[in-house]
């Protein structure tokens, strides 16, 4: 697939049950992938299984949150000088065999962050229950107005970047509902993203991190972290570029 | 008026206060940075305890010379808030940092298990 080095940051907090495979499916992908699973201080050995199965693992001493642990991954892959990164959940969601596909337009150049999207041109299947949808929806037209650029799927975990988009997550990465925010952030800074058309499994096991009685405090958070990340200055990052 | 009852135990109260204070500090069970709006509470509180006329002038200018005491819970009111959203922000620096410090952790332990040095 590539020559450049490329690392694939999966979070997991309690996914022993699906770990491994994850782990598994990336390899079969391409077995020069470096897979760093982030163990968001299990208590199922989620880390010990990945560990088996021939990830890297980072044990995080206690739980940080999705946000925390994803940058931890991005800190490994800047600080031990990782080209390209993809970004998978832990709980078997995202389709390994597709990381060609979102890594593609990294590795022309064209991109330093890819969004696997489940809504780019109304192909993919996906199609959740209605509050959700429209969360999603509202979401992407804020953030699209906001970063200037149209973003369909501002809360996919599916994610490709380069070197830029490594060394601007290690630094600057949200700790609590993060991929919105992170998704502004990205523009605001100057990164080039694209937006490649995905499938998304139905989790095997485990349930989702955003229960009902949580989404009320998702949609205010982002909302806040928003307006606030379009307030902020962020350094432009034409310069870290190749 | 302020009534002189109302002057004698808010003086007592803020002078009460600043002792705490200065006690924790000494214990250093209270560092210096986080005393200092305390303190500053306390010496507020306690000078319009003490300085009656300037309460009353004070009530004056926010229409409360009926009852001049108001003014004190006010700006007692408004140093807790202070006080408070000072905390929040010093939370806030301790979260970020704590987060940093677990990833360092994860990141050195991983080099760790692989041999190689901790700064390679």
């Amino acid at each position: 697939m590539t020559a450049r080095r490329l690392v694939a940051v999966v979070p997991a907090w309690n996914e022993a049950g699906a770990i491994g495979a994850v782990v598994d499916e990336i390899k079969a992908v391409d077995p020069g992938i470096e897979v760093v699973v982030v163990d968001d201080a299990s208590t199922d050995g989620t880390a010990d299984v990945a560990e088996s199965r021939g990830a890297v693992v980072l044990r995080l001493p206690f739980n940080v949150g999705i946000g925390g642990a994803v940058q931890t991954g991005f800190r490994f892959a800047r600080d031990e000088g990782y080209e390209l990164a993809v970004r998978l959940d832990g709980d078997g969601q995202h389709d390994a065999s597709e990381i060609p596909t979102i890594l593609a337009p990294v590795e022309a150049g064209e991109a330093d962050l890819v969004i696997g999207s489940r809504f780019v041109d109304g192909s993919g299947s996906y199609r959740p229950p209605l509050a959700r949808r429209l969360g999603i929806r509202v979401f992407a037209r804020l953030v699209s107005l906001l970063g200037g650029q149209r973003v369909t799927d501002t809360t996919s975990g599916f994610v490709a970047l380069d070197r830029a988009g490594i060394e601007l997550f290690a630094a600057e990465y949200p700790h609590d509902y993060p991929e919105v925010e992170a998704t502004l952030v990205a523009l605001r800074s100057g990164l080039r993203l694209a937006q490649v058309q995905v499938e998304m499994r139905e989790r095997t096991t485990g349930s989702s991190s955003i229960t009902f009685v949580r989404s009320l405090y998702y949609i205010v958070k982002v909302m806040l972290a928003l307006l606030v990340a379009s307030l902020r200055r962020y350094p432009r990052l034409q310069a870290a570029r190749r | 008026m302020t009534p002189v009852r109302v002057s004698i135990v808010g003086a007592v109260a803020a002078i009460l206060l600043i002792l705490v204070v200065l006690e924790l500090i000494r214990g250093r069970r209270l560092k210096e940075r986080y005393a200092l709006l305390w303190l500053a509470t306390g010496a507020v509180l306690l000078v319009l305890s003490v300085w009656r006329e300037g309460l009353n002038t004070m009530a004056g200018w926010l229409g409360v010379s009926t009852y001049p005491p108001a003014v004190l819970f006010a700006v007692a009111t408004l140093f807790i808030l202070l006080v408070l959203l000072h905390y929040s922000t010093v939370i806030s620096k301790l979260t970020d940092e704590n987060v940093d410090l677990a990833q360092r952790i994860a990141l050195l332990e991983e080099r760790l298990s692989r041999g190689s040095p901790p700064d390679g």
